[in-house]
């Protein structure tokens, strides 16, 4: 790692976080130059996001966070003008930023000084008028306006026998709506484009104002499968700048709530991925253990899904009084059956078969894309939060990093089982050495304009949530990002050169969240 | 193979009786002869996510695990709103899934029920109505029933559709969603 220049060394000041986090005020250049600095560190964008501190600060400022080895460094660009901001793209060091910025300039109007920036919307689709920029300040976020549509020009593709196609928004499943624009020639994908943002429904705009003490429950529905970590991230940050310390057994009781989250969605997906090859065996198999487990979240912790259960301060509920027994019963259950299915899976020709090599995306474009989670870790990319940053009460725990190197559908398969493993490891853990003491205790009302950060390593990736605190308790602006910010577009290279029938099992494979990124 | 065939035998048969509908009519048993007198043939599902948070869909797709066996009682989940008898749609109608929410539903042969399901597709539930959001799916298009619930629990999801097919469908019930957003 190359040494950092002088001005961030110096000017970086210390901000409330879960993890150790800086912020560093610059301007245009040092911008700039920051990016240029974080690229040459090695380090990862979590997030761009923007604000409107006119009332306050009569500027606009855009934030970028960044991971380092160390520490989260949040770089923050006061833009002071009054009319049309502008700040320079990162995208040349951070790919990942692209859409980030587009979505950016959707909500706030602050644009990219770049002539040949991609200025179509990406979160706006044309049912608000171009010039209403929902995040700034003043702007009243519950007006509605008369539907109406954009033209999206996609990027055709021409030659001989070049032709298009169009999926979505609206699936043929059970899954959330996004648009997909295939150029193909026979059943061989040449290019993918996706179009997302079709259920954008305001949550930044929503969390203005909002009571602190109330902002989990819509931290908890950024997106529903990662509802333990988006609701303590949340939960952290609030902590972080109202400086209390979450009590031991209540952070356990997280953790052991986050890993089941993990399990659920795992299992979830193993099972799906067998059923979109073919093998509906695997879908009803992997099925009943996820049910298994949920009716277990049921009898631990009151809810078949944990939406709501960190709260700010702790947990909603302790464990019922032979809980750990049930837990580690159920745990042993799902271990032997995973043990057994995995061995079916890879003994079954034709599945692996089409597992192999499908959707494959190379160690060296994952990490020039920014790859993060899951998606990175099973193309051969060491990244943990719980292992590289551990917050308690991972800091105890130490976790096993899972990697896998291959980059295809099975390697993402793998890695899923391995994690299952490791997460059945981590819950026996946590429950044999689980703490007395209370689970709940109280927060208070946050200093404004504090800007603290928490950060999860969800079943995903890693869920940030940047949280600045109004005055009497409520929330000035708090910037929700789910990792499936940066890992759609591994999707578009991943499917290049596969067949479009393997489309469904390569999209599974990842898994991404359509409304974590819509927001 | 052999692991296949034994694992299958090891796990038996899951499934569970169906819930009982809320108003304790005689039941479950019934169903199967309530879906063939009403519709002839098996109950077709559409389920459109019209912005939800992913939280209604995850219990949505365990309603498909063994446990429950949704296609024993003569349910099943299709790929098209043209072979679909119900609409099933989630999530508070984001203004971004406004027209393709409208064109689906108009894409559903009558004559036909539409289920809203969850607190947001019920109401708009914590993300209400904004610019970005139009709140309960019955702002956009016409609603037969609605199912309660952040997540509502699968057996929540299975009872209301027996009550959903329960309701007589009168004439007049059902309107082009045209006709509603005028």
């Amino acid at each position: 790692m190359s040494k950092l220049p002088t001005f961030i060394e110096q000017h970086r000041t210390q901000i409330p976080g879960n993890i150790p986090s800086a912020r560093l005020c610059v301007d245009r250049e040092q911008w700039i130059e920051a990016a240029n600095a974080m690229h040459d560190a090695g380090a990862l964008l979590l997030s761009l996001w923007g604000v409107d501190d006119r009332d306050r600060d009569r500027c606009f400022a855009v934030y970028a966070a960044f991971l380092l080895p160390d520490t989260l460094l949040v770089v923050e660009y006061p833009i002071q003008v009054k009319t049309a901001p502008r700040y320079p793209s990162i995208a040349t060091w951070f790919p990942a930023a692209l859409r980030m910025q587009r979505g950016l300039y959707d909500l706030l109007g602050i644009a990219v000084n770049e002539p040949n920036a991609d200025t179509r919307g990406w979160l706006c689709h044309g049912g608000w008028p171009e010039k209403f920029f929902p995040l700034r300040r003043k702007v009243d976020g519950g007006r509605q306006f008369p539907a109406g549509s954009e033209p999206y020009p996609f990027v055709s593709v021409e030659g001989d026998g070049v032709h298009e196609i169009a999926v979505g928004p609206v699936h043929a499943g059970t899954i959330e709506p996004g648009h997909f624009r295939f150029s193909v020639v026979g059943e061989k994908v040449l290019r993918l484009e996706e179009r997302l943002g079709y259920t954008h429904k305001g949550v930044g705009k929503r969390f203005e104002g909002l009571s602190q003490s109330e902002g989990h429950h819509l931290a908890a529905r950024v997106s529903g499968d990662s509802t333990v970590a988006f609701s303590w991230a949340y939960c952290s940050a609030l902590e972080a700048i109202t400086q209390i310390a979450c009590p031991a057994r209540a952070t356990e009781l997280r953790a052991l709530a986050l890993e089941h989250e993990r399990l659920a969605n795992h299992l979830g997906d193993l099972g799906a991925l067998g059923n979109d090859a073919g093998f509906a065996f695997g879908l009803t198999q992997f099925s009943r253990l996820k049910e298994d487990l949920l009716r277990a979240n049921t009898f631990a912790f009151g809810a078949r899904y944990l939406f709501d259960y960190v709260t700010p301060g702790g947990v909603a509920s302790d464990l019922p009084l032979d809980g750990s027994r049930l837990l580690l019963e159920q745990y042993s259950a799902i271990e032997g059956s995973v043990s057994n299915l995995r061995s079916i899976y890879a003994e079954h020709a034709g599945l692996q078969d089409r597992f192999r090599e499908a959707g494959k995306l190379e160690t060296g474009l994952a990490r020039k894309l920014g790859a993060v989670g899951l998606a990175a870790r099973a193309s051969g990319i060491s990244l943990d939060l719980r292992i590289d940053h551990p917050w308690p009460p991972y800091d105890r725990l130490t976790a096993n990093l899972i990697v896998q190197t291959g980059g295809d559908v099975a390697a993402r398969l793998e890695v899923r089982f391995d994690e299952i493993f490791e997460s059945l490891r981590l819950c026996r853990a946590l429950l044999g050495g689980i703490s007395a003491g209370p689970i709940q205790i109280p927060v208070p009302l946050a200093e404004p304009d504090l800007l603290g950060v928490g950060l999860i390593e969800g079943w995903r990736g890693p869920v940030m949530i940047a949280l600045e605190a109004g005055p009497d308790g409520v929330i000035r602006r708090c910037h929700a990002h789910d990792p499936s910010w940066q890992n759609w577009p591994l999707l578009e290279y991943a499917i290049l050169g596969n067949i479009v029938p393997d489309f469904p099992l390569i999209n599974k494979s990842f898994n991404l969240s359509y409304s974590g990124q819509d927001g | 193979m052999f692991d296949v065939l034994s694992r299958m035998l090891r796990t038996g048969i899951l499934t569970e009786p169906a819930p009982i509908p809320d108003d304790s009519s005689p039941v479950v048993e019934g169903l199967q002869t309530d879906l063939r007198r009403i519709l002839g043939r098996a109950l077709c599902i559409r389920h459109v996510d019209a912005g939800s948070c992913n939280g209604c869909e995850l219990e949505i797709q365990a309603l498909n695990n063994p446990y429950y066996n949704l296609e024993g009682m003569g349910i099943k989940f299709v790929a098209s709103p043209r072979h679909a008898d119900l609409l099933m749609v989630t999530g508070p109608v984001s203004v971004n899934m406004e027209e393709a929410l409208k064109r689906t539903y108009d894409a559903v042969p009558e004559p036909k029920w539409v289920v809203a399901l969850g607190d947001c597709g019920a109401c708009g539930g914590i993300f209400g109505t904004s610019y970005a959001s139009r709140g309960g799916v019955a702002n956009i298009i016409p609603v037969n029933f609605t199912i309660n619930g952040c997540p509502p629990t699968p057996t929540s999801i299975l009872r209301g559709i027996l009550e959903t097919v329960r309701t007589p469908l009168g004439p007049g019930r059902t309107t082009s969603s045209a006709d509603i957003q005028g």
